[in-house]
């Protein structure tokens, strides 16, 4: 199937924590600071509580690019979930790796609350870096695709 | 089916100009278990309150979706208004169309598509929120203060002044910190002990105020309300209960040769001493490392000469457990280690000195008496160079990026007190900018300047370079003359950057609050929650959350001991239900949750369960303390049989959103 690049926007689902990523994505809206619609955010309350099997599930219902912005390390607000999910991270997209999966599709980045402009830059990079391997067709379970 | 009422705001135009809102509650509106869906100008406000909860009673509403701005904004709001109106307040639900979709696109359509999307993930979750009850735990009447310092004295006195008792655990064999060693204070010129000793008095008189001094805190558990804290008592040889502070051991200890540090190390005091004559508590303390009697078990003066048998050879530390309600830091600041400055032959010259040891060297209880004499030779030094911004508001590694705010102000005093006392001194400021941003304090700068005649000069030294004749060479550029100055000086002041105090991390570690990469602790929120954690029950007060002068210390002390007197008032508190809990049917006993659970609220527990034999057999199983859950869910991805699950963000909670989003 011939893809066009122009037309392909993809689906992105961003993972923040509730206490530095999430208002770090808060506070490049207050300062306008723009980045694509494709980025959807979910709230959790630390990036720890990303299971991996969220990120499988994202990747099976279409997602073209999963990224997870947690506290930077050692700034955690549960002092050490960060670091479980730096642990935990590597481990899974070695495995998506494994599978033929783009290293690029996947992202764990540490953005504080006071890092808007570093949220929206972030946001514009994967977002262009995922635009560019164009559609997640591996993983992606064509029974779940929007008629 | 949930009944679910979906609230669209416009939020005057922030949303409105660039969401297409009444197509977002249009195509919401066709969810499923969606009754009721509609926009409105502000759904913060009074008739927007009204509105979602006419429609919660009207339609019988089990869930309300409130498309708006972010909920760490108005969560709360609705919330209340959900509960006002006979709902559970769990049960409703914000997307974020503000902060994250209305203020970043530009494109309506696709902005109104990214609004639909996030209001439908909302509702997709909502469906299967469970209402939650906060439960309550009680507060235990009593506040800690760690750091004895000016910021931990007020706080502690405006603590107990409502009526609460206070422990002040301090770490040095007396209260008083930093401030005892000043000498004067801008913009007043007060003198620091005159202001600050009475405090401290006060401090040991108020029946509610106990101080630990020469004491660490080693261990924190607990939450808001009931912290369990561990206090290690050192040594001090002395048992305080009948030390009357009288001194004669201080005179007849052999061992004089001990660096003063109240001094800043500049005369020596004896193993066995009282850091200062206006120490509270007036105790002596041996110091192990020098004591003969310690070291050899040769020698015993002090006991033989202590009329009331206070010495105590034997004496080992003790830990003392308490619980408090509150928790306040107060940790303070320090300057920094010069000893990456060799430009300025600091570890070099001893008449290279910091702003603190210069503090000691003027102060009348000094060690030269108040007189300005040179460190080296005990001459009166002619010039003085003092140098702005050593490790502040550095690029490099070595220092600080951060401006450290309180040198500007001590220099300007500083020079102005030479001038004063000795009229045939030139003073020389280099400073990068002079910040003066207080009440009287630019004022106080330009008096440097106009009446005292001190030579500020807008350069950085480059090299400071003890000469044979005792001089110090100073090589500096004028950046406005733009000229390079030379300058023979008797004695070079630097103004070291301050920095948290070394054992700020950890505490924070211990206490499980944040701090920011250089170590000041993170308060809740930098403007509107200036004294309070990010963790509930801890608060900040003074120069560990950011550098500060005196005024402002104890602004702050009085904020931080007003936010703990309001928590220590209440007999109980509400947690957050948020919490994680644990399928016992599915938990095989693993340890897993409990190994990343950092504040230890996961304990195993044997239950009885009937087998499918109908035997009875007993089971080890997970049990959440939800009174000290915080709920980050670090277990709920830990456990691999998928018994542990967080409240309000459920694994099923969160995969419905990650299928709306990737519809």
């Amino acid at each position: 199937m011939q893809v066009n690049q122009k037309e392909f926007e993809p689906v992105i689902a961003a993972f923040c924590c509730n206490w530095c990523s999430y208002a770090g994505a808060d506070l490049s809206g207050t300062n306008r600071l723009s980045y694509p619609s494709n980025v959807k955010i979910i709230r959790v309350p630390c990036s720890c509580r990303v299971n991996p099997m969220f990120i499988l599930r994202a990747f099976q219902r279409g997602a073209d690019g999963v990224i997870i912005c947690g506290c930077h390390p050692g700034d955690c607000h549960y002092t050490s979930g960060n670091y479980f999910t730096r642990r935990r991270m590597t481990l899974l997209f070695s495995m998506l790796d494994y599978l033929g999966i783009e290293r690029d599709r996947t992202r764990v980045e540490w953005v504080s609350a006071a890092e808007g402009a570093k949220f929206a830059a972030t946001m514009n990079d994967f977002t262009e870096t995922v635009r560019k391997l164009g559609p997640n067709r591996r993983l992606e379970d064509l029974r779940c695709r929007k008629q | 089916m949930r009944k679910i009422g979906v609230f669209v705001c416009h939020c005057g135009t922030n949303i409105a100009a660039t969401v297409d809102v009444k197509a977002v509650a249009e195509a919401l509106g066709h969810e499923p278990g969606v009754v009721v869906s509609c926009e409105y100008q502000y759904m913060c406000s009074e008739s927007g309150q009204e509105l979602i909860k006419d429609s919660i009673k009207k339609h019988g509403l089990t869930g309300v979706v409130i498309c708006s701005c972010s909920p760490r904004m108005h969560e709360n709001t609705f919330r209340k208004a959900a509960a006002s109106a006979g709902l559970n307040p769990y049960l409703v639900e914000i997307a974020n169309i503000r902060e994250q979709c209305s203020w970043i696109h530009k494109d309506i359509a696709s902005a109104t598509e990214k609004a639909i999307i996030l209001g439908k993930a909302a509702v997709a979750k909502i469906h299967l929120n469970t209402p939650l009850t906060a439960g309550e735990s009680p507060v235990a009447k009593k506040a800690l203060v760690i750091g004895g310092g000016i910021a931990g004295i007020q706080t502690a006195l405006d603590i107990a002044e409502a009526g609460f008792e206070v422990d002040i655990v301090e770490k040095k064999p007396t209260i008083g910190g930093k401030m005892a060693q000043l000498d004067k204070t801008f913009p007043t010129l007060d003198c620091a002990a005159c202001i600050l000793t009475p405090k401290m008095v006060e401090c040991a008189q108020n029946e509610k105020i106990h101080i630990y001094s020469y004491s660490e805190v080693t261990e924190v558990k607990g939450f808001v309300g009931s912290f369990n804290v561990t206090i290690k008592k050192k040594a001090r040889f002395v048992d305080e209960t009948k030390c009357t502070g009288c001194g004669l051991c201080t005179e007849k200890c052999p061992m004089k040769k001990v660096p003063n540090e109240f001094n800043m190390g500049f005369d020596n005091r004896s193993a066995v001493y009282i850091p200062f004559a206006q120490a509270v508590p007036k105790v002596a303390v041996i110091d192990p490392a020098n004591c003969m009697m310690l070291k050899t078990g040769k020698c015993g003066v002090c006991s033989k000469v202590c009329t009331v048998g206070a010495i105590d050879y034997k004496q080992q530390d003790t830990y003392i457990n308490e619980t408090y309600g509150a928790i306040v830091v107060a940790t303070g600041y320090d300057p920094i280690d010069l000893g990456k400055y060799d430009e300025f032959a600091y570890s070099q010259s001893p008449d290279v000195i910091t702003s603190l040891e210069l503090e000691r060297l003027m102060n009348a209880a000094g060690p030269d008496g108040g007189t300005l004499l040179r460190p080296s030779d005990k001459k009166h030094p002619h010039t003085i160079v003092f140098v702005q911004c050593v490790g502040s508001r550095c690029d490099d590694s070595r220092g600080k990026p951060y401006c450290s705010k309180i040198c500007c102000m001590y220099t300007a005093k500083h020079a102005m007190l030479i001038r004063e006392k000795y009229p045939d001194t030139d003073v020389y400021v280099f400073y990068i900018d002079v910040r003066t941003p207080g009440k009287n304090f630019d004022e106080f700068y330009r008096r440097a300047v106009e009446q005292y005649n001190v030579h500020y000069i807008k350069g950085m030294v480059g090299k400071v370079e003890p000469k044979a004749d005792g001089k110090l060479s100073v090589q500096a550029s004028d950046l406005i003359s733009r000229e390079q100055l030379h300058i023979d000086a008797d004695l070079v002041v630097l103004a070291a950057a301050i920095e948290p105090d070394k054992t700020a991390r950890p505490l924070a570690t211990m206490l499980t609050t944040q701090m920011d990469t250089n170590d000041f602790f993170t308060e809740a929120h930098p403007k509107l929650r200036p004294v309070e954690s990010a963790t509930a029950g801890i608060f900040l007060s003074g120069a560990c959350q950011g550098p500060k002068d005196i005024p402002e210390t104890v602004a702050q002390a009085s904020a931080a001991a007003s936010k703990a007197i309001g928590l220590l008032c209440k007999n109980s508190i509400t947690c957050n239900p948020c919490v994680a809990h644990s399928d016992e049917l599915m938990c095989n006993g693993c340890s897993s949750c409990e190994k990343v659970c950092p504040y230890g609220a996961i304990t195993y527990i044997n239950k009885e369960f009937t087998m499918p034999d109908r035997t009875v057999a007993l089971r080890r199983v997970a049990s959440v303390n939800p009174a000290v859950c915080q709920g980050c869910g670090a277990c709920t991805v830990a456990c691999p049989s998928g018994a542990m699950d967080l409240n309000g963000f459920s694994n099923s909670q969160i995969m419905a959103e990650v299928d709306a989003i990737c519809k």
